[in-house]
C-alpha cells in the first residue's frame, strides 16, 4: 500500500489525492450516515418505540440507548479510521501557497 | 428571577479573564507573520489543537441552551447534542484531509485553488462572513444573559465586555492566543461538567424539596374562595376561556396583601385546585402574581422550581446512583414540570402563568416534549403534524451537515502541520465533545430535579444548578460559560477576519501587502467584526442564542457544504458551479428563514400564521437545491476540452 497515494506532481491536486484514506472515509460515513438516519428516522415517525426500555441496561429507554450509542459510534468509528489510513508523505507544496 | 451580586463568583470571573489575557500576551510577539497570525504557524501539537476544537465548537449555546432545555423539556434537547456531534462525522470522513491538503488560511483557499477563481474567492469569503457573524450573534446574546445573574450588571455590559475582551485576544496573537485560549476552555468544561455529573450522580434522586423551598398548594376551590380576605377577580378577556377550550382552567384570587394568585383546575369537574405562578409586563414594568417584580416588601419573585414528586416504590431518597441507573430510576419516577400558556385580558395585558405538571419519567425521556419538537409525538394530532416531522427532519439534516461547514471549524485544521495530525486532532475534538454532549444529559436532567430552575430563564439552568452544591461551584461554573463565549467569539472573529482581509483584500481586490500589512489588515478588520459584534449583540438580546445557532448551521450548510463535496468528489465540478452552489445556498437559506414563522414572532412580531416559508428548518429544500444548482451549473459551463477532463472522472481504483 505504498503505490497508490503519491498522486502525480506534489502541489495543486486534484481532489481524490489520497484514494485509499478517502474512499475508507466514505465508507464509515455513509455507515454512519445509516446509524443516523435511523435514530433520526425513529424519532420523527416512531417516537412510542423510543420509549421502549431494554432490560439489558437496567431498563434505560431505546431513546437514551440509541443516542448514546451514536455518541460511542462516532468515537469508535473515528479510532477505525485514524488506525486504517495510511499516512501520506508531506506534500511539502502547501507552505509556498501561491 | 432577581439575582443579586455576591463577590466570589466575581473574583473567579476576574481570575479567569486575567489568566486569558496572560496568555495572550505572552504569545504576542509570536504572531508577526500573516501564517502565524491566521494560522498559529501550522505549529500546534495535534492534542491541543483536538481539545482546542472543543473549546471551538462547544459555544454557549451548546452548554447553556442543551442544559437549559434538558430541564425545562427533557429528552429534546439531547436531541441537539446528537446532532451537534454526528457532524464531526462529515468533517472527518469526508472533510478534513482534503482542506487541509489544499488550503492555506481559509477554507475559500482550498475551494479556490484548482480554480483561482475571483468568483469564488468573493462568494466564498461573504458566505464566511454572513455565517460567523450569524454565529456571532448568539453567542454575544449569551454573554449579556450570563453577565446579567453572574455580576449583577446589565446586558449589555455583558456584550461590550466580551467585545472587548475578544479583539484584544485576537488582535495580540492571533490564532495562537485564540488557539490556548480554546484549549484552557475546552479542558475547563469538560472537567467540571464531569466534576458537576460525579456530584449529581452522588445526591442521586429525592423527593424531598430543598430546605426553604416554596411549597405550592393543591386545595379545594371551595376553601380558596372562603380565605379571610380573599377575592375572586372577575374573568375577563381570555381568562374567561380561549378557543379550542374546553373549560376555563384558570380561577384569579386577590389576597388580603394585595397580591394575586391564579389557581388552575386541572379538569372540567375537579373541585381542587393547584397554585400557579405569574408574570406579566405592564407599561415595562414586570408583575409576578400581581405585584411588582422584586425581592423588597411588597414585591414578588417567582420561586425556583424542579421537584421529583414520586420515585419507584414509594422510596424518599435513593441515595447515591450509577448513571445508568440515575436515567432507569428517573424513567419510573414522577417528576413537576412547568409549562407556561400566556393569557390574555380585555385591556390586552398579556400574563404567563406557569403550571405545575406532574410527568411521568417514561414521558420526560421519549422526543417530542418541547414546543420545537412536539410535532414527533405520537400525541399530537394537529393538522400540520406532517410539516412539524419535515421540520424537525430537516433540522437534524442542518446539524449533521452544518458542522463540517462553519468556517470558523474548518480553520482549525491550518493550525497543525500536516493531514495525519488533522486527523488524530479531529479525533482528540470527538472524544472531547461526545464526552462532554453525554454529561449535558445528566446536568440537564440533575437540574430539572434539583429545585433551582428559573422559569424566565432556561439559559440559568447549569449554573443555578451548580449553585446548589454551594456558591463556589456556581462562581467556577458561570466563570467557564463565560470563557466559553470568549472562546468561540474569539474563533469566529479570526475566521471572519481571514475572510476580509485574507479573501477579498489579498485574493479578490489582489490588494499589493507585505506580510506585515497583511496582519495588521486582518487585525483591524478583527476589531471592526468586533465592534459589529457588539452592536449585534445588544440589539438581539431578546432572542433565543440556540435558535440563532440552528440559523447559522442552516445557512452555513446550504452554503458551504455542497460546494466543499462536490469539489472533492466530483471531477466535472467547475468554478461557476461552484460560485453558484455558495449563492443560491447562502441566500436561498437566508430568504427561507427570514420568511420563516419564528422570524415573524421574534423579528417583525407578527403573526407566525401568515409565514410564507411553510416550516423553519430549510436545511432539507436548500441544502439538496445547492448540490442540483452545483451539478446543473456546472454540465452547462463544461469545459472545452472534454478528453483530459475525463481523465480524471474515474476514482483511481486501488494499485
Amino acid at each position: 500500500m505504498k503505490s497508490d497515494n503519491t498522486p502525480g506532481a506534489g502541489a495543486g491536486n486534484e481532489g481524490v489525492g489520497l484514494p485509499r484514506n478517502a474512499r475508507l472515509g466514505l465508507g464509515l460515513f455513509l455507515l454512519y450516515l445509516l446509524i443516523y438516519a435511523g435514530f433520526v428516522a425513529l424519532n420523527a415517525f416512531a417516537a412510542d418505540t423510543m420509549g421502549k426500555s431494554v432490560a439489558a441496561f437496567g431498563g434505560v429507554n431505546l431513546a437514551i440507548l440509541y443516542g448514546m450509542g451514536l455518541i460511542i459510534a462516532a468515537f469508535a468509528l473515528a479510532c477505525v479510521y485514524m488506525a486504517l489510513c495510511t499516512d501520506a508523505p508531506e506534500a511539502g507544496g502547501e507552505e509556498g501557497g501561491r | 428571577m432577581i439575582y443579586h451580586f455576591t463577590w466570589p463568583p466575581f473574583i473567579v470571573f476576574c481570575l479567569f479573564v486575567g489568566a486569558v489575557l496572560a496568555i495572550s500576551f505572552h504569545f504576542g510577539n509570536k504572531a508577526k507573520s500573516a501564517k502565524g497570525y491566521y494560522a498559529a504557524h501550522g505549529q500546534i501539537h495535534w492534542f491541543v489543537n483536538g481539545i482546542a476544537f472543543a473549546g471551538d465548537y462547544l459555544s454557549a449555546a451548546s452548554f447553556l441552551g442543551i442544559c437549559g432545555m434538558i430541564a425545562f423539556y427533557g429528552y429534546d434537547g439531547f436531541l441537539y447534542s446528537i446532532g451537534y456531534l454526528a457532524g464531526w462525522i462529515v468533517a472527518l470522513f469526508v472533510i478534513a484531509e482534503p482542506l487541509k491538503r489544499l488550503g492555506k488560511f481559509t477554507f475559500a483557499d482550498a475551494l479556490d485553488k484548482k480554480f483561482n477563481s475571483p468568483g469564488i474567492k468573493l462568494a466564498a469569503a461573504i458566505s464566511t462572513l454572513i455565517v460567523s457573524i450569524f454565529y456571532l450573534i448568539p453567542q454575544m446574546v449569551g454573554a449579556g444573559a450570563l453577565v446579567k445573574p453572574l455580576l449583577g450588571f446589565p446586558e449589555y455590559v455583558g456584550v461590550v465586555l466580551v467585545g472587548v475582551v475578544v479583539v484584544f485576544i485576537v488582535v495580540t496573537a492571533g490564532m495562537v492566543s485564540t488557539t490556548y485560549v480554546q484549549f484552557i476552555k475546552g479542558s475547563l468544561l469538560v472537567i467540571f461538567c464531569l466534576l458537576l455529573t460525579v456530584m449529581i450522580l452522588n445526591r442521586g434522586l429525592t423527593t424531598r424539596a430543598a430546605a426553604g423551598a416554596h411549597e405550592f398548594r393543591t386545595v379545594p376551590l371551595a376553601e380558596v374562595l372562603a380565605a379571610p380576605g380573599a377575592q375572586a377577580l372577575a374573568p375577563d378577556g381570555e381568562w374567561s376561556g380561549r378557543t379550542g377550550e374546553a373549560f376555563p382552567p384558570y380561577v384569579r384570587v386577590k389576597n388580603a396583601d394585595g397580591s394575586v394568585t391564579t389557581w388552575r383546575k386541572p379538569s372540567r369537574d375537579a373541585t381542587s385546585v393547584v397554585e400557579t405562578q405569574t408574570l406579566a409586563k405592564i407599561n415595562g414594568v414586570s408583575f409576578v402574581n400581581g405585584l411588582p417584580h422584586g425581592t423588597g416588601k411588597g414585591e414578588r419573585d417567582l420561586f425556583p422550581v424542579g421537584q421529583v414528586s414520586k420515585l419507584p416504590d414509594g422510596q424518599t431518597s435513593t441515595g447515591p446512583l450509577g448513571p445508568l441507573q440515575y436515567l432507569s430510576t428517573l424513567q419510573n419516577s414522577e417528576v413537576i414540570l412547568w409549562p407556561s400558556e400566556d393569557v390574555k385580558s380585555a385591556d390586552g395585558t398579556k400574563t404567563t402563568v406557569y403550571y405545575p405538571k406532574p410527568t411521568t419519567g417514561s414521558a420526560i425521556m421519549v422526543p417530542g416534549g418541547s414546543p420545537t419538537f412536539a410535532g414527533v409525538s405520537p400525541k399530537y394530532k394537529k393538522p400540520d403534524a406532517t410539516l412539524k416531522k419535515i421540520d424537525f427532519l430537516s433540522l437534524m439534516l442542518a446539524l449533521f451537515c452544518g458542522t463540517a461547514s462553519l468556517p470558523h471549524i474548518l480553520i482549525r485544521y491550518y493550525t497543525v502541520k500536516d493531514q495525519a495530525a488533522a486527523r488524530k486532532s479531529t479525533v482528540v475534538g470527538i472524544a472531547a465533545i461526545g464526552f462532554f454532549y453525554v454529561l449535558t444529559l445528566f446536568l440537564g436532567l440533575g437540574a430539572m430535579t434539583s429545585g433551582a430552575i428559573d422559569l424566565t430563564n432556561n439559559a440559568m439552568s447549569a449554573p443555578l444548578l451548580a449553585r446548589t452544591f454551594g456558591p463556589m461551584l456556581f462562581a467556577v461554573i458561570s466563570a467557564i460559560a463565560f470563557t466559553t463565549v470568549l472562546g468561540t467569539v474569539s474563533g469566529l472573529i479570526l475566521a471572519a477576519s481571514g475572510a476580509v482581509a485574507h479573501d477579498l483584500m489579498t485574493n479578490f481586490f489582489r490588494l499589493a501587502m507585505s506580510d506585515h500589512d497583511k496582519v495588521r489588515a486582518g487585525k483591524i478588520v478583527a476589531v471592526i467584526v468586533g465592534v459589529i459584534a457588539i452592536v449585534l449583540g445588544i440589539a438581539f438580546k431578546e432572542m433565543n442564542p440556540t435558535f440563532l445557532v440552528g440559523w447559522a448551521f442552516n445557512v452555513a450548510a446550504s452554503a458551504n457544504l455542497p460546494a466543499l463535496v462536490m469539489l472533492l468528489f466530483w471531477k466535472r465540478t467547475t468554478k461557476q458551479g461552484i460560485t453558484a452552489a455558495i449563492t443560491v445556498g447562502l441566500i436561498s437559506s437566508l430568504a427561507w428563514l427570514l420568511l420563516s414563522g419564528p422570524a415573524y414572532t421574534s423579528v417583525y412580531h407578527l403573526d407566525p400564521k401568515n409565514a410564507l416559508a411553510p416550516f423553519s428548518q430549510p436545511g432539507i429544500v436548500t441544502i439538496p437545491l445547492g448540490f442540483l444548482v452545483l451539478v446543473v451549473v456546472s454540465l452547462m459551463t463544461r469545459p472545452q476540452e472534454p478528453a483530459e477532463n475525463r481523465a480524471f472522472e474515474v476514482i483511481p481504483s486501488a494499485a
